[in-house]
C-alpha cells in the first residue's frame, strides 16, 4: 500500500518537474544564446556555450546606446507606477469610506474599463495625443498606461481599504490628524501588501509593453527598451547574437523584480481571483 | 462636513480626469470615427457608414476580415484549451495534500507571465527556427527526423505554433486561479467523501471541478477579451501581414495593417481601420457583458 503510494507522489513530482523544465527552457535558452557567438548558435542551438562572448552586451551598450533607452524605460515605467499609485489610493479611499450613492456610481463607472482594452481606441488616442502635443512624447506614454490602469489599481485598493476598521481612523482624528494625514500615516502602512501588488502588477507590463511606443514614438532618443528590441529584430534579422543579448537586457530587470515580489505578485492575484 | 465633501472631490478628480481623458474619451469616440473618412492627421469627412460598406463589400477587405476572424476563434480555442488543460492539471497536482514545494511550482509556473510578449514571440521563433531551432534539432535526436518542418513557414502549422507560445506563456494566470478557487472550497467536503470513500479522481470530478467552473468562466472571458485584441504575439513571430499566406492574420494584425501599413498594394485607410475597430469593440463587448451578467447572477445566489 505504503509502496503504491510513493509510485503515485513520484508520478506527481515527475510531471511537476517536467513542467517546470519546460517553463525555464525558453528563458535559459534565450540567456545561453546570448552568450553565444552566431556561428555557434547555428551549430550549437541547445548546448550551453562552448565559448561564452559577452560581444553582444559589449555593442548594445557602446554602440547601440541602450543606456539611453533603459533609462527611458525606466522613467515611463517608475513615473507611471508611482502617479498611478498615488491617483488610485486617494480614488479607493473616497469610494470605500464615502458611502454614497455617488462612490457606488464611481466604482462601477471606473470598474467598466477593466475589461475593454484601450488599444481599440488607438486612433482616437493617436488624434487626441496630436491636439494635446503628446505625440512622440514619453508623457503621452506615462498618461496612457495611467489611465489604463487605474480601473485595476482601484478596484485591488478597495478590496484591501474596505477590510480596515473605522475606528483605527477614528483614534487618528482625535489625536488631531487630518485626512491627508490619516490617509498616508494610517491608512497605506496598513495596505503595504496590497500597495506592492498593485505596484508590481503596474511596473512590470509597463516595462514590458511595446505596442503604444510602437505607434506614438518615432524619435529615436526617445524610444523605450522594449520598442528598441522589437526594432532591432527586424534591422538584425540574422544577428541572433546581438538579438538575444537585448532580449536578455531588456528582461533582466523584470526577472529580478519578480524574483523578490513572486510572494506578493501571486497571492495578491489569488486574493483578486476569490473576490472577482 | 462639508468641508470634508470638497476634500473627497478633490481626492477623486486627477483619477477621474485622467481616465475620461485617456481611457473612456478613446474609445467612446472611436467608435464614432468608423463614420468619417481622413488620413490620420487632416479634417474628417463624414460617410456615413461607407466605411462599412468597404469592409464588408470591397473583397479585398472583406475576405481579410472574415479570414481574420475566423482565425482569431481558431487561436482563441486552441489557446484556451491548451492553458486550461494544462493550468487545471497543473493546479489539480500541486493542489494534492502532503506535496511539497508548491511554492516553487506556483512561482515557476507564473514566471513567462510577467516576460514582455515580443520576447516571448521571438524565443519562440528561435525554437521554432527550421535550420537551428532547438525543436527540429531534438525531434532529429529523437528520430523524429521525418516529421521536421518549418512550423512557422508552414499554413498549416503557423497559427498553433503561435498558439503553443502564447499558451507557453499564459498557462500561468489560470494556474494560479484555479488554485485560489480550489482552496476556496471547504475541507469538510473532502472529509466527508473521504469517509464515503470516494477516490482522489473522483473527489476531483465531483467537488473540486464544479465548484471552480466560475473561475473557468472568467478565465474564459479574460482570455477572450486578450486574443481578441492580439496583435504583439503575432507581430513577433509572423509579422503583421499574417505570413504565411494570412494563416496567422487576426483581428490585431488586420487592423494595424489597415491602419499604419502601407505594404500589400492597400493605402492605409484610417476610416476603414475605425470600422474594423469597432468590429473588435462589439466582439469584445459582447464577451464583457456575458461575464457581468454571469457575475451578477453568481454574486445573487
Amino acid at each position: 500500500m505504503k509502496r503504491k503510494i510513493n509510485i503515485k507522489f513520484a508520478v506527481v513530482y515527475l510531471v511537476l518537474t517536467l513542467y517546470s523544465l519546460y517553463t525555464m527552457y525558453p528563458i535559459i535558452l534565450m540567456i545561453i544564446t546570448s552568450f553565444k557567438a552566431n556561428l555557434e548558435i547555428m551549430q550549437n542551438p541547445v548546448g550551453l556555450p562552448r565559448e561564452p562572448i559577452v560581444a553582444g552586451f559589449v555593442t548594445l551598450f557602446q554602440k547601440e546606446n541602450f543606456g539611453l533607452f533603459f533609462a527611458n524605460s525606466l522613467f515611463v515605467s517608475l513615473v507611471s507606477s508611482i502617479i498611478l499609485l498615488v491617483v488610485s489610493i486617494l480614488l479607493a479611499y473616497v469610494i470605500s469610506r464615502y458611502k454614497t450613492k455617488i462612490s457606488d456610481f464611481l466604482y462601477f463607472f471606473f470598474l467598466a474599463g477593466m475589461m475593454i482594452p484601450l488599444r481599440l481606441g488607438l486612433l482616437s488616442l493617436n488624434d487626441l495625443l496630436y491636439k494635446l502635443g503628446l505625440i512622440d512624447s514619453l508623457w503621452g506614454l506615462i498618461f496612457i498606461y495611467v489611465a489604463q490602469n487605474i480601473p485595476f489599481t482601484m478596484f485591488i485598493l478597495t478590496g484591501f481599504i474596505q477590510m480596515i476598521p473605522v475606528s483605527m481612523e477614528e483614534t487618528a482624528y482625535i489625536d488631531g490628524a487630518n485626512t491627508w494625514q490619516v490617509l498616508w500615516k494610517v491608512i497605506v502602512p496598513l495596505i503595504k501588501p496590497a500597495v506592492a501588488t498593485t505596484v508590481v502588477y503596474n511596473f512590470v507590463p509597463i516595462w514590458n509593453d511595446v505596442f503604444y511606443p510602437l505607434i506614438f514614438i518615432s524619435t529615436k532618443e526617445r524610444r523605450t527598451l522594449m520598442q528598441t528590441v522589437t526594432l532591432f529584430f527586424g534591422q538584425y534579422l540574422t544577428n541572433w547574437n546581438l538579438v538575444f543579448s537585448a532580449l536578455t537586457v531588456a528582461c533582466v530587470p523584470v526577472i529580478i523584480v519578480y524574483i523578490f515580489c513572486s510572494r506578493y505578485l501571486i497571492e495578491g492575484m489569488m486574493a483578486g481571483a476569490i473576490k472577482g | 462636513m462639508k468641508r470634508s465633501k470638497w476634500l473627497y472631490a478633490g481626492f477623486v478628480l486627477p483619477a477621474l480626469v485622467l481616465y475620461s481623458v485617456f481611457m473612456l474619451y478613446p474609445l467612446i469616440s472611436s467608435l464614432g470615427l468608423s463614420l468619417f473618412s481622413w488620413n490620420g492627421y487632416g479634417p474628417k469627412t463624414y460617410v456615413g457608414f461607407e466605411n462599412f460598406a468597404k469592409l464588408f463589400g470591397n473583397v479585398n477587405y472583406s475576405a481579410r476580415f472574415f479570414g481574420a476572424l475566423k482565425n482569431n476563434v481558431i487561436f482563441f480555442v486552441e489557446t484556451i484549451i491548451l492553458q486550461n488543460a494544462t493550468a487545471l492539471l497543473l493546479a489539480a497536482l500541486v493542489n494534492i495534500r502532503r506535496i511539497r514545494g508548491t511554492k516553487l511550482f506556483r512561482s515557476l509556473y507564473y514566471l513567462p507571465c510577467t516576460l514582455s510578449i515580443i520576447v516571448v514571440g521571438y524565443i519562440w521563433t528561435l525554437i521554432y527556427n527550421p535550420l537551428w531551432g532547438s525543436l527540429n534539432y531534438s525531434m532529429d535526436l529523437l528520430g523524429l527526423g521525418a516529421y521536421k518542418l518549418a512550423w512557422l513557414g508552414n499554413e498549416k502549422t503557423a497559427l498553433l505554433a503561435i498558439a503553443i507560445a502564447n499558451a507557453w506563456q499564459y498557462t500561468g494566470t489560470p494556474f494560479v486561479m484555479f488554485l485560489a478557487g480550489m482552496n476556496a472550497v471547504p475541507g469538510e467536503l473532502y472529509e466527508a467523501a473521504e469517509i464515503d470513500g470516494a477516490s482522489v479522481t473522483r473527489q476531483f470530478f465531483r467537488i473540486t471541478l464544479p465548484l471552480i467552473m466560475p473561475v473557468m468562466f472568467i478565465i474564459s472571458v479574460i482570455v477572450f477579451v486578450g486574443n481578441f485584441s492580439a496583435f504583439e504575439i503575432v507581430y513577433a513571430m509572423t509579422g503583421s501581414t499574417g505570413a504565411p499566406g494570412y494563416s496567422t492574420d487576426i483581428l490585431g494584425t488586420f487592423f494595424y495593417r489597415t491602419c499604419f501599413g502601407s505594404r500589400l498594394g492597400m493605402p492605409p485607410d484610417m476610416g476603414v481601420g475605425a470600422a474594423i475597430a469597432t468590429c473588435m469593440f462589439a466582439i469584445i463587448g459582447i464577451a464583457v457583458a456575458a461575464w457581468f451578467k454571469m457575475s451578477k447572477r453568481e454574486s445573487d445566489l
